[in-house]
């Protein structure tokens, strides 16, 4: 037997990798429903000849947030008003939303859920008696006026297993498979060389070969999900992976576009999900669909009492909403847990078994409750078969049927994205029409530039979560963002014509740069007989749990309840600075370990940001989700506004600022 | 709840350039060992448990295993995919058993209508494809 100081993957890694250059008029980075919307809708636009090739790290079929399948499509408008939509995003989000571009995205959302039902989706609908029909059973389509099965006021059910496959079709069709550079992971935005703050390139690696990809471009799109794994996770073991979001976000949009000076919004925001303990199975089917409620340790429906009504009446206009926020909900919950009156329970027998009385109630005999039951169960497991698989494992390796007993739920580690509950991201121009708010000043502060969804990088897009400032996009929401920033794209090659890009590094110094863990390794291996514990590096799994580490303890998370101070983050700080500076100690012996060492750059960073903002924002915008001890409140006299933060690419240094949010909508009545 | 690759039904995807598994794993953890012309999940505790590779494997050789740190041992949830739908046999550790079936697509694989040859109008405005006009916002503030 050798002595484990070998590379562990089965693609080793070479010090000299091939170094391949494309040229194209397009970059889409991603693969996800923001990036399948925008290679749908780029070539409905695209003059003949344009060239547009679209990177994924993994392959398009099942990539990004959807790879798994989802239960429900939560942004569908139907019949509902844009601006309550509006009203209850801002809502949720304490606040703090711009609100342009959350009706422009209300506006475009149902196109894409239409296109997803004709292209295969089984969309649920309701028959004339008002029953829940699977999506495979004859019913006229949303197009044709079907009625969809709505949960909340916003979603509907789906039988969504290949909801991702389905999705990705026709964007490898619209772009054609050769365009598709799958398992090309592009780790770095490139400036342009002679034109000031003006995207000109990318440049990746492929982890099926030892092959460094150069790309130059007009215009890019960069929409790679949110960040996971940047908090210690509860489950540290094998469990590591059973993330709430995907495991493989490791906050890569909002890295690679703040290198480059975009400027970010919102960082301090992040989701923490209350989730089914664990297995993090989804709750809203449970809560929306099947009307379950959530419990105390002592049995108490706590969320409902007047002790919760008390406290929500400390956060208005935001607490008084008949749907409460997703913080202060946990809020509520984390106050139970702290009182010592956990664990939470979803009481799922309680509400299955409503369900089965009401049917007795009605006058059905047992044979019909029987039969209503085997549809019901159906539903129950489906939510969790489509979407987390792990959850229904859980279940079974515990021997749980939640028409028996109630299952535990709890509010997991924190997460970082734009699209769901959460609103970090990138600050986008608004779309260049009248209603949208015209600001002086940079573009930092303004909300319009001439076009939609471009950051404040010359020709640098984003979508999905690579937006902050404009959450509950969900699946559709990202899909109409990635067409919407599509057709800018071609509108903005179309006005530079006469823009030549240019990078400012040669490919080899570029290849140099990304395959220096690899150097590393190769340098230092031999002095320890074995490659994972070496003087001279680090390997990026352990740096990873050290990142975890620091945010876990210093920068709320589940360890401290999410609580956190002005004092505990500039600790928190001072730790990522040096692991920044570690970060280039990382090593990799093998093209698997290579991306790993490329996402934890990008995690350190964006998690930099993330704190740097908490630190700036003086109050606890977003009680459930994190606090600040030293300014508790919720303090909208001050901070109703937003944060906002920009890198300088040539100087290397932050400015945080306060920008100024404005309502767009009604705000009296605020719902 | 990592996946694990029984060996006794892996063929490697007969060693061709695309093995299922490695082809599809969203987070590059299934890898071929051309050696022994078997796969396997080479980082279990990054694993998502999405199922991917346990749907797409040709040969029904990859399974999942319940993450060791919290799942108690003896259940198994396993899935078999066709084109339409998808049938779940979902294995308690006492020894129960039940089955779902649902439906997963309504079109035939390959048969989405990617629009070729449609073409926008202006470039200038914001409407997308097969939109019609669009609205601005009412009750302003």
């Amino acid at each position: 037997m050798a002595l484990p100081n070998k590379p562990k993957g089965e693609i080793a890694a070479v010090v000299d990798p091939e170094v391949v250059e494309y040229d194209c008029d397009v970059l889409i980075v991603g693969g996800g429903m923001a990036a399948c919307g925008a290679a749908f809708e780029i070539t409905k636009w695209a003059p003949e000849g344009m060239k547009i090739i679209l990177c994924d790290k993994a392959s398009l079929e099942r990539s990004g947030a959807v790879a798994q399948g989802l239960s429900a499509i939560n942004t569908y408008i139907g019949d509902n008003a844009i601006e309550d939509y509006v009203k209850m995003v801002r809502n949720d989000l304490m606040g703090v939303v711009r609100e342009d571009l959350i009706y422009d995205l209300g506006r475009h959302v149902d196109e894409s859920v239409k296109l997803f039902e004709e292209w295969g989706l089984p969309v649920w609908k309701k028959n004339d008696a008002g029953e829940n029909l699977d999506g495979a059973k004859p019913a006229p389509t949303l197009r044709e006026g079907g009625t969809p099965v709505r949960t909340g006021k916003w979603q509907i059910m789906i039988n969504g297993e290949s909801y991702k496959c389905i999705v990705a079709e026709p964007a490898k069709k619209s772009l054609g498979e050769d365009n598709i550079h799958e398992r090309v992971f592009i780790v770095k935005m490139l400036l342009d060389k002679n034109k000031e703050n003006t995207i000109a390139g990318a440049v990746g690696f492929s982890t099926r070969e030892n092959k460094v990809c150069v790309y130059k471009c007009k215009t890019a799109l960069v929409a790679c999900g949110g960040a996971v794994n940047i908090f210690r996770p509860r489950s540290t073991g094998e469990g590591k992976g059973r993330a709430w979001y995907p495991v493989w976000n490791a906050g890569s949009t909002y890295t690679m576009c703040a290198q480059v000076g975009a400027t970010l919004t919102m960082m301090e925001n992040r989701f923490t999900p209350s989730r089914f303990k664990d297995g993090y199975g989804p709750v809203g089917a449970w809560f929306l669909l099947f009307k379950a409620k959530v419990q105390n340790g002592l049995g108490e429906f706590y969320a409902n009492g007047e002790a919760a009504k008390e406290e929500l009446s400390k956060y208005m206009p935001y607490g008084q909403s008949a749907v409460t926020p997703t913080c202060l909900r946990n809020h509520l919950m984390l106050n139970e847990l702290k009182e010592g009156r956990g664990p939470i329970y979803m009481a799922t027998e309680v509400a299955l078994n409503a369900f089965l009385d009401a049917q007795r109630e009605a006058g059905k005999d047992e044979k019909e409750v029987k039969k209503f039951w085997k549809h019901l169960e159906s539903e129950a497991w489906e939510d969790f078969l489509d979407m987390s698989v792990g959850q229904a494992g859980l279940w079974a390796g515990a021997n749980i049927e939640p028409e028996k007993i109630g299952s535990e739920i709890m509010p997991t580690e924190p997460y970082m994205l734009g699209s769901h509950s959460g609103c970090c991201g990138i600050w986008t121009s608004g779309p260049d029409e009248d209603w949208v708010p015209s600001v002086d000043g940079p573009r930092s502060h303004q909300y319009k530039w001439g076009y939609n969804r471009m950051t404040t990088v010359n020709g640098l897009f984003t979508a999905g979560d690579g937006v902050g400032a404009s959450g509950h996009k969900f699946s559709s929401g990202s899909h109409a963002e990635g067409r919407i920033v599509a057709k800018q794209m071609v509108k903005y090659c179309r006005d530079n014509a006469d823009f030549t890009p240019e990078l400012a590094q040669t490919s080899q110094e570029l290849a140099d740069e990304i395959y220096a863990p690899v150097k590393l390794y190769h340098e230092h291996v031999g002095a320890s007989t074995a490659a994972d514990v070496n003087p001279n590096y680090v390997k990026p799994a352990g740096l990873m749990m050290r990142l975890m580490k620091a945010t876990d303890e210093y920068g709320g998370g589940v360890a401290t309840y999410y609580m956190t101070s002005g004092k505990l983050l500039n600790i928190c700080l001072d730790l990522l600075e040096m692991l920044r500076e570690d970060a280039a100690k990382m090593a990799a012996g093998d093209l698997h370990e290579l991306l790993r060492a490329w996402e934890n750059y990008h995690r350190i960073w964006c998690v930099e940001t993330h704190i740097r903002h908490i630190e700036f924002r003086k109050e606890s915008r977003y009680p459930g989700f994190y606090y600040r001890s030293d300014f508790p409140t919720c303090d909208d006299e001050n901070w109703k506004a937003f944060v906002n933060s920009t890198f300088d690419p040539a100087t290397k240094e932050w400015k945080c600022e306060k920008v100024e949010c404005i309502n767009l909508i009604e705000t009296e009545p605020w719902i | 709840m990592p996946s694990y690759v029984d060996p006794s039904k892996c063929d490697g995807c007969k060693g061709g350039d695309k093995t299922a598994c490695m082809y599809i794993c969203p987070n590059d953890l299934m890898v071929l060992n051309v050696e022994e012309m078997r796969a396997y999940n080479q980082e279990p505790d990054a694993c998502w448990e999405c199922y991917s590779c346990v749907k797409i494997c040709p040969q029904g050789a990859i399974f999942v295993r319940g993450y060791d740190d919290f799942v108690p041992l003896g259940g198994q949830v396993h899935p078999m995919r066709s084109s339409d739908s998808i049938m779940w046999t979902v294995k308690f550790r006492n020894g129960n058993i039940k089955r779902f079936k649902f439906p997963i697509r309504t079109t035939a694989e390959g048969a989405a209508n990617e629009y070729p040859g449609e073409k926008g109008a202006s470039l200038d405005d914001e409407k997308l494809i097969l939109e019609g006009d669009l609205p601005t916002p009412t009750k302003l503030a």
